[in-house]
């Protein structure tokens, strides 16, 4: 495994996590703008809140990482998809804007202006992965020249972007469900529990039917990538992800949540590794490989040794927060139920 | 023929579009670093004070100020997650040839960054549920983060003033990258420190000027004379070192840099016993208006009046920076603030030790009032210095500016609308952190429940 090889899993790694972490709290945006007005939608919004809140900035430094590992490492590749895909790139940053600034003010602004802002938030949470999945599949269906500079337009409005746009939706929208679902759970809340059950089961079954459109979209824009999910390896990791979105299924219908979050985040992360491991060695396929994207040797030791320091002293720190957080979604349900 | 000669009116439309978008766009983002970087220290600096000595009202100082921590940190990030973008979208030509080089700085802020947004969630949820003294402890890291993270960036904007520790093969590309090169460039030294101290002083003036305008206001309770007192005096001992800091900076950028020296300096023609030229339009190879000391520029930069200073006459016309005027201006303008802070932190040091209070005469509150818009005003101005000096080049000596801009059209539009978002953004943000201050105020009690980021309240305060 060349250097290159490591700062690609590298750089993987932390577009799995951006997608999972970062994925659940667009997903809770789309439930706090799908939860409407009333007494049950501030029980809604609190849940949300409660669950997001504490995360929320570090969810979104995964974004950053792996920005820097790409225009690091990978420098070509990094100028070849920001000269092709700034559309619906500028989109998603403006989208990433917005979100932000409507969740840091809102609850801080004053009542009458707090809806719009509430919404400003929401409507950003459904258009800043759609975009970014637009980017994943105009990539995918090799629209993006090695060289850069692909057509602005054409590359991502197109079968495969598109869906894959829809499928960032669904699957944010599912993980997000099932975190809320464990953690309404855990405080208690019998009632909101049954509320993100119920529609977890209905983001589950629409993110399903995407990903088979996906499919269908994949056969036909993107042969290479199809033709790697359907053999060794890649099929290991989509029947493994089947498997975990199956299983995910199962428990949120007979109503365990043990087990449920990592079934549905190992559907996830199965897919994204499936991907990986289906276009390699390219990282545009067929056209751009990971040794002919990466950088100066010297860059990619750089890279290597900053992810070590990061696990070393970023991945605790983060433990230690996420552990914070749990115990206090704990505590409220203690509150709760008093 | 014509198709080429219509390419190359666009590319030289979208470089001036690309440079306002991406001058805005930094700036902007500048002042909410120099709080990421500064207000932690504040805040600490409040708690470890009121823990010591028992002091509720240094105690509340620092609960309400996280929150303000919180608020600028979640918009720098945003802000900040733009600029990312930018380097791709608006300079791709540059990141293809250099982000290998240029990256390496920002690996190491990621890091940086993470742990800062990890330990300011930590620290606002850890109020009432952590021990003091794990609550204190879990800010250290915020503040190291915000120094290491300010130095990461500023060695990746020295590298491009100064580029160092990589070479270039026959086709033009970036090899043999030298990480340590890179990152200890030789102008990170004197950029870092100019930064870091630059960052202390804005927080601090800003911080305090809005306990300043409070105090006139005849609110002079031990709350606000400690919001005043600890900002401004963390920024009084930042300026004069920053005023050494910055005298030392420019004379590496003389030797380092010869035509942004004479660029803001207005010096046209080489050689010794140069004149320092305070104010005045440059143009037309001389300098109208203002006041000229014979011989300073030359004593300033070699500490004799026989110091040779070179002159844009020996350096080639297509290698001149921009806007002599606004460079030379800004210059000027950021020693004169940078000047009157350090009398206002002389004036406030002579009171303190001679009656331990600060000087009574409302003139010095008004002075302290204005004093955090003013260290914005030369912020700014010390930015535009640098980048606006460094031009035409995006990597000095190496790479122009214009061969590094993006072909995509449209930037002119993009770069309305986020000249809008952003004024909506910063206007709302003041608003914000200004709704807060009043309610803190007219309640000794801190609201809970309006943190506008980050987690809610430990139950048996919220309940």
């Amino acid at each position: 495994m060349s250097k290159a090889d490591v700062c690609a899993a590298i750089l993987w790694t932390g577009i799995t996590l951006y997608a999972v972490f970062g994925g659940a709290d667009f997903g809770a945006g789309m439930w706090d703008l799908l939860s409407g007005t009333g007494d049950r939608a501030d029980h809604v919004r609190d849940q949300i809140d409660r669950s997001i809140g504490p995360v929320w900035e570090a969810n979104h430094v995964w974004l950053i990482f792996v920005l820097v590992v790409l225009w690091t490492a990978f420098p070509t590749l990094f100028s070849a998809i920001m000269t092709t895909l700034y559309i619906p790139l500028a989109l998603a940053a403006l989208g990433i804007v917005l979100r932000g600034a409507g969740f840091a003010f809102r609850h801080a602004l004053p009542g009458p202006v707090q809806a719009p802002a509430t919404r400003v938030f929401g409507l950003s949470s459904v258009l800043t992965p759609f975009f970014m999945g637009t980017v994943v599949g105009a990539v995918a269906s090799g629209q993006v020249p090695a060289g850069g500079d692909g057509d602005p337009t054409g590359s991502w409005i197109g079968f495969l972007p598109l869906v894959t746009g829809a499928l960032f939706v669904a699957v944010a929208a599912y993980t997000a469900a099932i975190f809320l679902v464990r953690d309404s759970g855990a405080a208690r809340d019998a009632a909101l529990h049954a509320y993100f059950r119920r529609r977890a089961l209905i983001a589950a079954v629409v993110a399903g039917a995407v990903a088979v459109v996906g499919v269908f979209a994949l056969h036909h824009d993107a042969r290479y990538v199809y033709d790697g999910l359907t053999s060794w390896p890649g099929i290991a990791l989509v029947i493994l992800s089947a498997a975990c979105g199956i299983a995910a299924l199962a428990l949120l219908l007979t109503g365990r949540d043990v087990g449920m979050r990592p079934a549905a985040v190992g559907a996830v992360v199965a897919v994204i590794w499936g991907y990986f491991a289906a276009a390699w060695p390219y990282v545009l396929p067929t056209s751009l490989t990971i040794s002919g994207a990466a950088g100066a040797s010297a860059s990619l030791t750089a890279v290597i040794i900053v992810f070590g320091v990061a696990a070393v002293v970023v991945v605790p720190s983060l433990i230690l927060l996420f552990t914070l957080a749990q115990r206090q979604a704990l505590e409220y349900g203690s509150r709760g139920s008093d | 023929m014509e198709a080429l000669t219509l390419q190359v009116a666009d590319a030289g439309n979208n470089l001036l579009a690309a440079r306002n978008q991406m001058g805005f766009t930094l700036g902007f983002h500048i002042v909410l670093a120099c709080f990421g970087v500064a207000f932690p220290a504040v805040m600490l600096i409040a708690e470890v004070i009121g823990r010591r000595r028992g002091d509720p009202e240094a105690l509340r100082l620092a609960r309400n100020w996280s929150k303000g921590v919180a608020v600028l940190f979640a918009v720098g990030a945003v802000s900040g997650t733009v600029l990312s973008f930018e380097f791709g979208l608006l300079w791709p030509r540059f990141m293809d040839r250099f982000g290998d080089a240029f990256g390496i700085a920002f690996a190491i802020e990621g890091i940086f960054f993470f742990l800062e947004a990890i330990f300011i969630a930590i620290y606002i949820y850890g109020w009432d549920r952590l021990s003091p003294r794990a609550h204190m402890l879990s800010a250290i890291p915020i503040v190291i983060s915000g120094i290491g993270g300010a130095f990461s960036v500023v060695a990746a904007n020295a590298w491009m003033n100064q580029p160092q520790g990589f070479d270039l093969d026959a086709a033009g590309n970036v090899t043999n990258v030298r990480p340590f090169e890179v990152i200890f460039n030789s102008a990170t030294g004197y950029e870092f420190f100019h930064m870091w101290l630059a960052a202390y002083m804005v927080t601090g003036f800003l911080i305090a000027s809005v306990y300043a305008v409070g105090m006139l206001r005849g609110r002079r309770d031990r709350y606000h004379r400690l919001g005043f007192l600890i900002p401004f005096t963390l920024a009084a001992i930042a300026t004069p070192i920053q005023l050494f800091v910055g005298d030392t900076a420019a004379r590496a950028v003389a030797d380092d840099q010869p035509a942004k020296f004479a660029g803001l300096e207005c010096i046209y023609k080489s050689g010794d016993d140069q004149a320092e030229h305070i104010g005045g339009i440059c143009h037309d190879g001389k300098v109208t208006g203002g006041i000229s000391i014979p011989g300073l520029d030359s004593l300033l930069v070699g500490f004799s009046t026989g110091t040779y200073v070179k002159g844009l006459d020996q350096i080639p016309a297509d290698r001149h920076p921009p806007a002599n005027t606004l460079l030379h201006l800004s210059f000027d303008t950021m020693v004169g603030i940078g000047t009157a802070l350090f009398l206002l932190a002389v004036w406030f040091a002579i009171s303190w030790w001679r009656r331990r209070d600060i000087p009574s005469t409302p003139w010095f509150l008004r002075a302290g009032s204005v004093a955090g818009l003013a260290a914005i005003l030369a912020l700014e101005c010390g930015w535009i210095v640098t980048e606006v000096g460094r031009q035409p080049w995006i990597v000095y000596g190496f790479m122009r500016t214009a061969a590094a801009v993006t072909p995509a059209k449209g930037i002119w539009f993009v770069f309305a609308v986020t000249m809008l978002i952003y004024i909506a953004l910063g206007t709302i943000a003041v608003l914000v952190l200004r709704g807060l201050s009043r309610r803190w105020r007219e309640d000794q009690l801190t609201h809970v429940d309006d943190v506008p980021y980050g987690p809610p309240a430990a139950p048996e305060e919220a309940g």
